[in-house]
């Protein structure tokens, strides 16, 4: 689709007049609790955006013509507004597509989702098993995901997405992901595990392993542009050809992260301090955060290679991605921790002793507070004045 | 379609895919489409020198392949 050959990805870098990837969470609250969850999601935010809020950014959104919003979480749809949020969008010319573990995807629902065109629906689905899914979603989770697809593909809406966040313990399903997302009319969606919000603690345990990387990487170059990615596998581009998409890091030059508070982060695997560029309550909204943010003004500058420089796969993976790099401690001008070439191990060893940057937002759920009710013990004491005597409660 | 710095992005929501304009003389050139009888005519008037012509008949026939323009009168 071009007229003269100008370098896209040098235009890219300096910034667009609206993001084209624009992901908004709309809630912290979430029914599930992953463990690689990126937002650390599991308890509403007193603070969230009002639905009159969320309506005037999507006036805004309509105003600087985003095309689209990719609206996740936590888990959107508990939201109770979340549908009439959809629907104001869609009727204001911004189309959405929103992630979902399905929870609320009613047989109903799921036939009015049908009917629009604007919208779209992704799926997250971290196993094709049960058993690999759930151990990383939790119990029922799996049931969940491919319950919201049936009723989906029973309401005839074609290509929604099946979305996997690939790990050590799914890498070798990816057949199976590709056969479960046929089986429904689905269109399979494939992206990086990043060490952001809850996922840095499990990020190590995991991530691909190398040869599990080198897999993923000829697993996509055979699938094409079949197989969505949402650009995320860039890194693995030094292996040779680049993967379908944009193979840059598109932080606060063609993506960006609003949150539930309306906090601005360059992307939605950088939720820390560093990568705030402001907030969309603020004098001149949203427009004015990505138009004249310092921080994304500096994201936009030529960014320096730094140790990768001199490294031949430089201008295929551009150093990969910042967040991977930054909450694992890595300076952002170096290697990206999963370096094809294997600098990003060793830039690891060397970074050892190292404590990476802390998430700065949890949302997650304290931990559940174990009272058991009806399980009797023998009473203390035959009389017990205490009515709860004999009831083993503990909080905590 | 929505104007950038280096030329415009098209987004079409039926296939939900981006495409570029990669300059402002072809972003004249899609919009005056509608204006005028051929698209030949379209580039003449945005100031296309016919050395350039097969370069912009080839980025009018990708868009017309991702269906983000149609030829007029088809549906």
């Amino acid at each position: 689709m071009t007229a003269a050959p100008l370098p896209l990805v040098d235009q890219f870098q300096h910034g667009l007049a609206a993001p084209i990837c624009l992901t908004w969470e709309l809630t912290y609250a979430c029914n599930l609790s992953c463990v690689h969850c990126l937002s650390s999601s599991g308890r509403r935010d007193p603070g969230e955006l009002s639905t009159a809020r969320c309506m005037a950014l999507i006036d805004e959104f309509e105003r600087m013509q985003v095309f689209y919003v990719n609206i996740g979480g936590g888990e959107p749809t508990v939201r109770p507004d979340f549908w009439d949020l959809v629907g104001y969008a869609v009727s204001h010319r911004v189309g959405v597509k929103f992630s979902t573990n399905g929870v609320k995807i009613t047989p109903d629902v799921a036939r009015r989702l049908a009917a629009s065109d604007y919208v779209d629906v992704q799926i997250s689905l971290d196993g094709a098993t049960e058993q690999v899914n759930d151990a990383v979603r939790g119990p029922g989770s799996y049931r969940t995901a491919i319950r919201a697809a049936a009723r989906l593909a029973d309401a005839g809406f074609r290509s929604f997405k099946l979305s996997v966040v690939v790990t050590r313990h799914n890498a070798a399903q990816l057949d199976q992901f590709a056969e479960l997302a046929r089986e429904y009319g689905a269109q399979l969606r494939l992206t990086r595990l990043r060490p952001a919000g809850r996922g840095a603690a499990v990020w190590n345990e995991l991530r691909p392993t190398a040869d599990q990387q080198r897999a993923v990487y000829d697993w996509l170059t055979a699938h094409g542009e079949h197989v969505l990615t949402g650009d995320s596998f860039f890194h693995l581009a030094g292996y040779g050809q680049p993967l379908p998409g944009l193979n840059l890091c598109g932080a606060g030059r063609v993506v960006c992260l609003i949150d539930p508070v309306g906090d601005v982060y360059a992307c939605p695997f950088a939720i820390h301090d560093s990568f705030l560029a402001g907030n969309v309550r603020a004098d001149g909204g949203f427009a004015r955060v990505w138009r004249e943010s310092e921080l994304f003004a500096e994201l936009r500058r030529p960014q320096s290679g730094g140790a990768c420089t001199s490294c031949s796969a430089f201008d295929a993976c551009r150093g990969g991605c910042m967040a991977a790099k930054f909450f694992t401690g890595l300076p952002l001008d170096g290697p990206d921790p999963e370096c094809v070439l294997g600098h990003g191990e060793t830039a690891l060893a060397q970074a050892a002793g190292v404590t990476p940057p802390r998430p700065v937002t949890d949302h997650s759920r304290r931990s559940p507070v174990p009272i058991t009710i009806g399980r009797r013990r023998a009473p203390d004491r035959a009389c017990d004045p205490d009515p709860l005597a004999g009831f083993a409660t503990r909080m905590g | 379609m929505r104007p950038e710095p280096f030329g415009a992005l098209l987004y079409h929501y039926g296939t939900r895919r981006l495409s570029f304009l990669k300059n402002p003389t072809v972003l004249a050139v899609v919009r005056s489409l509608a204006e005028h009888p051929t698209a030949r005519s379209a580039c003449e008037s945005a100031g296309v020198t016919a050395r350039a012509l097969p370069a912009y008949q080839r980025a009018l026939a990708a868009l017309a392949q991702s269906a983000m323009i149609r030829e007029r009168g088809k549906p």
